[in-house]
């Protein structure tokens, strides 16, 4: 066990902070779920891709840097130490991605990486249907077979950012005889294709960050299916346990939450009780916590073991810390909480308000926490199914 | 950066493992409850041979010179096995201080019986005069007044208290000091003393993980085992959520516990701040286990038949001895605000 950091970890640390103290926006940009900030977002995204920061982890053919998982854990907690802006490619970087680097053809690889990475390609998840939501495998969204490739039809929902998207990847139908999670296919499609309708939603905090995706025959080619055809549920998976693990949350988030919130407490002393004061105390020792739960999980994942469904315990427990030190927040601002975003006196430009909405889709994003309980007690505990 | 243990580290683990499923049964716990404790020693002297009890000792001494994060898998089994007795006492805290702190005669006398497990230590901190495992002890290692003494458990006076866990033997301890029983004075006996209180959290938190991963254990055996309704109660997804919470308390409270080693063993400069972390984390996945553990368990649970009790009232012990979680937190409040 050596819990320090090596050299070429501490110099690989320096590298980061120094770039991105130089280059990271001084302030915040505006949301990056509405039209104007998407765009704002985009461009810081060219800029972290042309520097070689935007996927670090991925090879140099890509656009990445061959960062080893540790690495990838250190610019992350230098990225939310600076406060820099929110990944709007994250659905493509982090989550089509690694689909792509296990299931991909080369053909794919080349075609989809480097514009996923420098946001010249946007991208945006197709999995929820309004009648599929935790039972995804009851999905109806269908693919018919048609020369030279498919024609999907259905509807899906919350999309996160799709109405600012260029592309999406989700599961068809592809064999109307099977049943649930048999005869399902993966496919990425164009949204801004023939038959293709996006309707924007605005989510709990008002920004248009979710959107509804109709689809009538819209033409797809066989080469932008991943895995094999009908064998799409295995390759989803894949995804799903890198959404609710690492790759989505690193600790690096929270941690700079959690400092954030000792910032705020000693500015609101005076209001303090010794009961938020210890709540202020839990946060940063929660967002410790998984700090080092991960670093563990990742020496794992670095000697060639799989996480499978111990995913689920990382998203239940950063999507409640995030809640609760949110809420933290909230109490020790006090009645001036309710200042939202663009109000003049809004603690913080809003900042806490904002992000509590945000922190409460956390249990519900990426399959809800009943579901990863569910996960938890029948493949981690072995606790029968029914 | 590289969070795993040796694969020597598991093996010790694993040899711990094996001695106390063989030989600590719950049966030998319950014995240790109605004052039979042969049953222990006889754990004891396995666990002597096999090096575990002296691993902290030096080589000259007969042990193995190991540090702290060495200590944290076999005393994690320790706790797994609610074995009874002084043993992070004796191996993590007594033993260090003996040789550090003891004269020439005292180290004569005591180490080597400590490290063959025939003499257990028990260890008063300034302050504290109520000792777990006093009654059965044979040396107390007292803090008094910054200094350290050395004495026989039969040269000191112990009045029986009572632990809700029975297998602890509490005992109110007093002694007259004698000059035979001051230790070296030409060391600074309270930074030693610091860092006993700190080994003895870390052993505690230790211990706290291995009783949580077995109360978890019998929880989870008891869902699917007991059928209501036609079918385990485990399948109920009730029972299933009590479950899962309580595998992520005990498996995030888990990293910081070896992390608290690992920092001890290299003098890191927040080793103080690994520790409490460790313990706060320990003892309330442990508390929070335990309640979970009885709930699954419903009414056989909550008697003393089933062995979960004296599991349930070690953790609840320990979760509050060498520093509770609120004194810890204040520690590490006072580090960062």
């Amino acid at each position: 066990m050596d819990l320090d950091f090596t050299d070429s970890e501490k110099a690989f640390r320096q590298e980061c902070r120094a770039w991105l103290e130089a280059n990271a926006p001084r302030e915040p940009l505006p949301s990056g779920d509405t039209r104007e900030g998407f765009a704002l977002h985009l461009e810081w995204e060219h800029a972290l891709f042309d520097a070689g920061w935007a996927a670090v982890s991925w090879p140099k053919e890509y656009g990445g840097r061959e960062a080893t998982l540790f690495e990838w854990l250190i610019f992350e907690e230098e990225y939310y130490r600076v406060n820099a802006p929110s990944r709007v490619t994250q659905n493509g970087i982090f989550l089509l991605a690694p689909t792509l680097f296990e299931f991909g053809t080369d053909d794919q690889k080349e075609r989809i990486l480097r514009p996923m990475a420098r946001g010249d390609v946007t991208w945006g998840q197709a999995w929820s249907e309004p009648n599929a939501g935790s039972d995804l495998a009851s999905l109806k969204s269908t693919a018919r077979r048609v020369d030279g490739g498919w024609r999907l039809s259905g509807q899906k929902t919350w999309s996160t950012r799709a109405a600012f998207c260029d592309m999406a990847y989700g599961l068809f139908r592809t064999d109307p005889e099977q049943a649930r999670h048999r005869g399902l296919t993966y496919f990425m499609f164009p949204l801004h294709a023939e038959g293709i309708t996006v309707r924007g939603v605005d989510r709990l905090d008002g920004d248009e960050g979710f959107a509804e995706i109709f689809l009538e025959d819209v033409f797809v080619p066989d080469a932008d299916i991943i895995g094999a055809v009908h064998q799409g549920w295995k390759v989803a998976m894949a995804t799903t346990s890198s959404e609710r693990g690492l790759s989505l949350r690193s600790p690096g988030r929270f941690m700079a939450t959690a400092t954030r919130l000792i910032d705020l407490y000693h500015r609101y002393r005076d209001r303090s009780t010794p009961v938020l004061r210890d709540q202020v105390i839990q946060a940063w020792m929660d967002a410790q916590a998984y700090r080092w739960f991960t670093f563990q999980t990742v020496t794992r994942m670095t000697q060639g073991e799989s996480i499978g469904p111990d995913s689920s315990m990382n998203k239940v427990f950063w999507s409640e810390m995030d809640v609760r030190t949110h809420e933290t927040a909230l109490a020790l601002i006090g009645e001036a909480l309710e200042l939202d975003e663009g109000s003049p006196s809004a603690v913080e430009g809003g900042y806490w308000m904002k992000g509590f909405q945000f922190a409460l889709a956390g249990p519900i994003y990426a399959g809800t926490n009943e579901i990863q309980r569910n996960i938890i007690s029948e493949r981690v505990l072995g606790l029968p199914r029914k | 950066m590289r969070f795993a243990f040796t694969d020597d580290q598991k093996m010790l683990r694993d040899t711990v493992r094996e001695v106390l499923q063989r030989e600590c049964a719950p049966e030998v716990v319950r014995a240790a409850w109605e004052s039979r404790p042969e049953g222990v020693h006889a754990v004891w002297n396995t666990l002597a041979e096999t090096g575990v009890i002296g691993m902290a000792a030096s080589e000259e001494a007969g042990g193995m010179g190991m540090s702290e994060l060495d200590l944290v898998l076999p005393l994690e089994e320790t706790g797994y096995a609610a074995l009874p007795g002084p043993v992070f006492e004796t191996a993590a805290v007594g033993i260090p201080l003996l040789e550090a702190l003891g004269t020439e005669e005292q180290i004569a006398r005591w180490l080597g019986p400590a490290v063959a497990g025939e003499s257990r230590i028990v260890v008063a901190f300034e302050d504290q005069d109520v000792v777990p495992h006093a009654a059965s002890a044979d040396l107390l290692i007292a803090e008094r007044g910054g200094a350290g003494f050395c004495v026989p458990v039969t040269e000191a006076s112990v009045s029986a208290e009572q632990s809700v866990d029975r297998a602890r033997e509490l005992g109110r301890v007093s002694f007259e000091a004698r000059e035979h029983h001051r230790m070296r004075d030409d060391i600074d006996a309270r930074a030693q003393f610091v860092l006993g209180r700190e080994r003895a959290a870390l052993g505690a938190a230790a211990q706290l993980i291995g009783l949580s991963r077995r109360m978890l254990d019998m929880a989870v055996q008891y869902a699917k085992d007991r059928e209501q309704f036609g079918k385990p109660i485990g399948a109920q997804q009730a029972v299933k959520h009590r479950l899962a919470n309580a595998l992520i308390e005990q498996e995030f409270a888990r990293p910081l516990v070896y992390r608290a080693g690992w920092s001890m063993a290299t003098g890191a400069p927040d080793a103080e701040v690994a520790v409490s972390l460790a313990k706060i984390y320990a003892g309330e996945a442990a508390r929070f286990v335990a309640k979970e553990a009885l709930q699954v368990h419903g009414a056989i649970g909550y008697t003393i038949e089933c062995d979960l009790h004296m599991w349930m009232k070690r953790a609840w012990a320990l979760a509050a001895a060498h520093g509770d979680p609120a004194y810890h937190r204040e520690r590490i409040g006072r580090h960062i605000l």
